[in-house]
């Protein structure tokens, strides 16, 4: 990868890093009878080899609409109206249906939210397993096809009678894990998890996050981790960037954000993590998301923001580099 | 002393067929043996903890009637609730009010929010012409941080999902209720929206004398408000307390592998790697006999499989834990 001159700002850690996943300009709609819902408004972030990248915001912010559009994925009446996702440089968006799905699965995958509900009850986790690698690898010998689907149990950390075993047999946390491991079924240099352990106790949450680390070293795959939690967040990824109403506001190294979080929702984010370690006063906001279909001029989160100022009901403050790698879009910094 | 406002004794539920020689045993004991005491002054936010299938949301039915003990008691200032009159279950039904985790499926989203207003207002009496009726919204209201131009006029699903719980408990106040019973009120609302839910609940226990029980899977925001706590592992309690010590301190081996469990909202604190990796699988089997932890405990000894441990004092407090390893302790309960 050749580093252009105007990179410079970035550290020279992350110059030379390759990116596996540059999205840019995103920007997806739903279509409603009052008009349209802007549930992802142009969104721009990249995802380096090997790293995980935390995607945060509060429900209905589209973290899921976000990443269904990078596989193309999302549903009517929504639609990808604009942007480029370039994954290991080739546009997933200019590609025909049968490119599409030779991409798919094979070089990234998705986990979908809540799809440890959507398991197929009346195919054993063999077939279900299997189903995936054979469309894609028709070739495949039936035997060879049981060693990889033993192989992957494994390397989630399920025992191999799971092989022969319903859905219903299993635990949420096996659950997890045999979707988990029908993600990486194909070896695909990204997968995307939707709120992998949101439905989980924290003990399995913890079993379950584990087995996503696992993974990813074993396999050496980049990964985007969706979740609200940001403890769970603190302890594995890499980067966070942090959404509000369909933008992006900040995107940081985790320590970084966590140590010095620059965007007031960010902020507050930070300072309401309930504690186990002392007790404190509840940080506590006012104010009221905007409607999707109609955001207001100037910045987003205006009117839930304690230090909005005149200007920030005009212009709409750009996602911009503050520090090496720290991207914010306020006005603040200015 | 003042008389409890919520007493639960040995409070028993299982569901499912009796088991006989002939058919397997196909019973679920949902909760097993539960007390709990809640005190009518000063105001107490109880927190009953516990993961998924722990019996805490089979609790919150019983103590609101919505399910019937197999055995045991909830006396309600004294009263035995499952043999209340017509009338006084009525009075019950104001004065123990519910908040649940997705308000959104308690509205109806036909009617606007104001009609929800109206209709427990009408039903309770609540005031005797439109003027009063004005008045004891916009106080309810004011109690949440809603303004009634705000939200009255408008549909359900045009408030957010922080607007739409801070109703439900704006509608709960209106009824000036002894007692809510809150089901993981704040598991589906983002961080920020949290803090304010939870802050109302203690200015309602504070400065309107209401208790609540707060049933929850989320130690760390029962850390943050609450009095005392009640850990439940498949039906049982193991271990009790004020929540300050047990969290801070506690006994129980699976409370300690709860706690330890919870993700450090720190970068440079990392968990580490010697989480039990047959953990889950072994968490759904059941011991038969004796303490049902026994599975996936560290500290398993061959007693634990012979009886269940009674609940133990520890510390001369009121600090309990139902494990054999505080055995040297007074027994505060037994169980059968
Ligand atoms: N089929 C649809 N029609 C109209 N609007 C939709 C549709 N699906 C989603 N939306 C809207 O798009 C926005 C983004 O939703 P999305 O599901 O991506 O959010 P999310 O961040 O993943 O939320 P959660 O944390 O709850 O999973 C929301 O405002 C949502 O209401
Ligand atoms: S731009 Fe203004 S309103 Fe937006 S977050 Fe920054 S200070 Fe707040
Ligand atoms: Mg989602």
């Amino acid at each position: 990868m050749t580093v252009t001159q105007n990179r410079a700002v970035e550290s020279e850690t992350s110059a030379a890093r390759e990116k596996v996943l540059e999205v840019k300009n995103l920007r997806i709609h739903y279509e409603t009878p009052r008009g349209d819902v802007i549930a992802v408004n142009g969104i721009n972030f990249h995802v380096y080899k090997g790293e995980t990248l935390g995607l945060v915001g509060e429900s209905g912010c589209g973290k899921s609409t976000a990443t269904a559009g990078i596989l193309r994925l999302v549903q009517p009446p929504g639609r990808i109206v604009d942007g480029e996702v370039l994954l290991n440089g080739v546009d997933l968006l200019k590609l025909n249906e049968s490119e599409l799905r030779q991409k798919r699965w094979r070089d990234a995958s998705l986990i979908p939210q809540g799809a440890m509900n959507s398991l197929n009850p009346v195919m054993k986790v063999k077939e279900q397993i299997g189903d995936g690698i054979t469309t894609h690898e028709p070739g495949m010998s039936r035997q060879a096809v049981k060693e990889r689907i033993l192989e992957l149990l494994t390397l989630v950390g399920l025992p191999s009678r799971v092989y022969d075993l319903y859905p219903h047999e299993l635990s949420g946390g096996m659950k997890q894990r045999v979707c988990i491991a029908m993600g990486i079924a194909l070896n695909p240099s990204m997968i995307i998890a939707d709120e992998p352990t949101s439905a989980l106790d924290v003990v399995v949450q913890r079993v379950v996050a584990q087995t996503l680390l696992d993974v990813k070293k074993k396999l050496g795959v980049s990964m985007i981790l969706i979740g609200h939690d940001m403890g769970l967040q603190a302890q594995l990824v890499d980067r966070i960037a942090v959404m509000y109403a369909g933008n992006i506001v900040e995107i940081a190294p985790v320590r970084s954000l966590f140590e010095e979080p620059m965007h007031p929702y960010t902020q507050l984010l930070i300072a309401s993590i309930p504690s186990i370690k002392e007790r404190k006063p509840l940080k506590i906001t006012e104010g009221l998301t905007h409607d999707l279909r109609n955001p207001p001029p100037g910045c987003i989160f205006q009117f839930r923001c304690p230090q909005v100022m005149e200007h920030c009901r005009k212009i709409t403050p750009p996602l911009r580099e503050l520090k090496p790698e720290h991207y914010v879009a306020c006005h603040l910094y200015e | 002393m003042s008389q409890p406002l919520l007493q639960i004794i040995n409070a028993t539920k299982i569901y499912g067929n009796a088991s006989s020689f002939l058919s397997a045993n196909t019973q679920t004991v949902a909760l097993q043996d539960f007390n709990l005491t809640i005190d009518e002054h000063p105001a107490t936010i109880t927190t009953i903890a516990g993961e998924s299938g722990s019996g805490k949301t089979t609790l919150a039915n019983a103590v609101l009637g919505f399910v019937n003990l197999s055995s045991g008691q909830i006396l309600y200032k004294g009263r035995d609730i499952a043999t209340l009159q017509r009338s006084k279950m009525l009075e019950y039904r104001r004065e123990v009010q519910a908040i649940f985790q997705d308000p959104y499926e308690v509205y109806n989203p036909f009617y606007r929010v104001r009609h929800i207003f109206d209709m427990v207002i009408r039903r309770f009496k609540l005031a005797r012409n439109k003027a009063e009726e004005r008045e004891v919204i916009q106080q309810a209201l004011k109690i949440v941080g809603l303004r009634d131009e705000e939200v009255l006029e408008k549909y359900p699903h045009q408030l957010s999902g922080g607007q739409r719980q801070r109703m439900m408990i704006a509608r709960a106040y209106l009824l000036k209720p002894g007692l809510i019973v809150a089901d993981e009120p704040v598991s589906m609302v983002d961080a920020s929206l949290r803090a304010m839910i939870l802050d109302i609940m203690m200015r309602l226990r504070d400065e309107h004398n209401i208790s609540f029980l707060y049933i929850t899977h989320d130690l760390s925001t029962a850390y943050q408000i609450g009095n005392d706590i009640h850990i439940l592992y498949q039906g049982s309690i193991a271990e009790r307390g004020e929540t300050t010590q047990v969290i801070e301190n506690p006994k129980h081996p699976y409370v300690q592998l709860l706690i330890d469990s919870i993700p450090v909202p720190d970068p440079d604190i990392k968990w580490g790697e010697d989480v039990e990796a047959a953990g889950d699988e072994k968490m759904r089997s059941q011991a038969n006999s004796g303490c049902r932890f026994y599975p996936r405990c560290p500290h398993g000894m061959d007693r634990c499989l012979e009886k269940q441990p009674p609940i133990y004092q520890l510390n001369g407090s009121d600090h309990e834990a139902a494990c054999y390893l505080y055995d040297e302790m007074p027994v505060a309960e037994k169980r059968n």
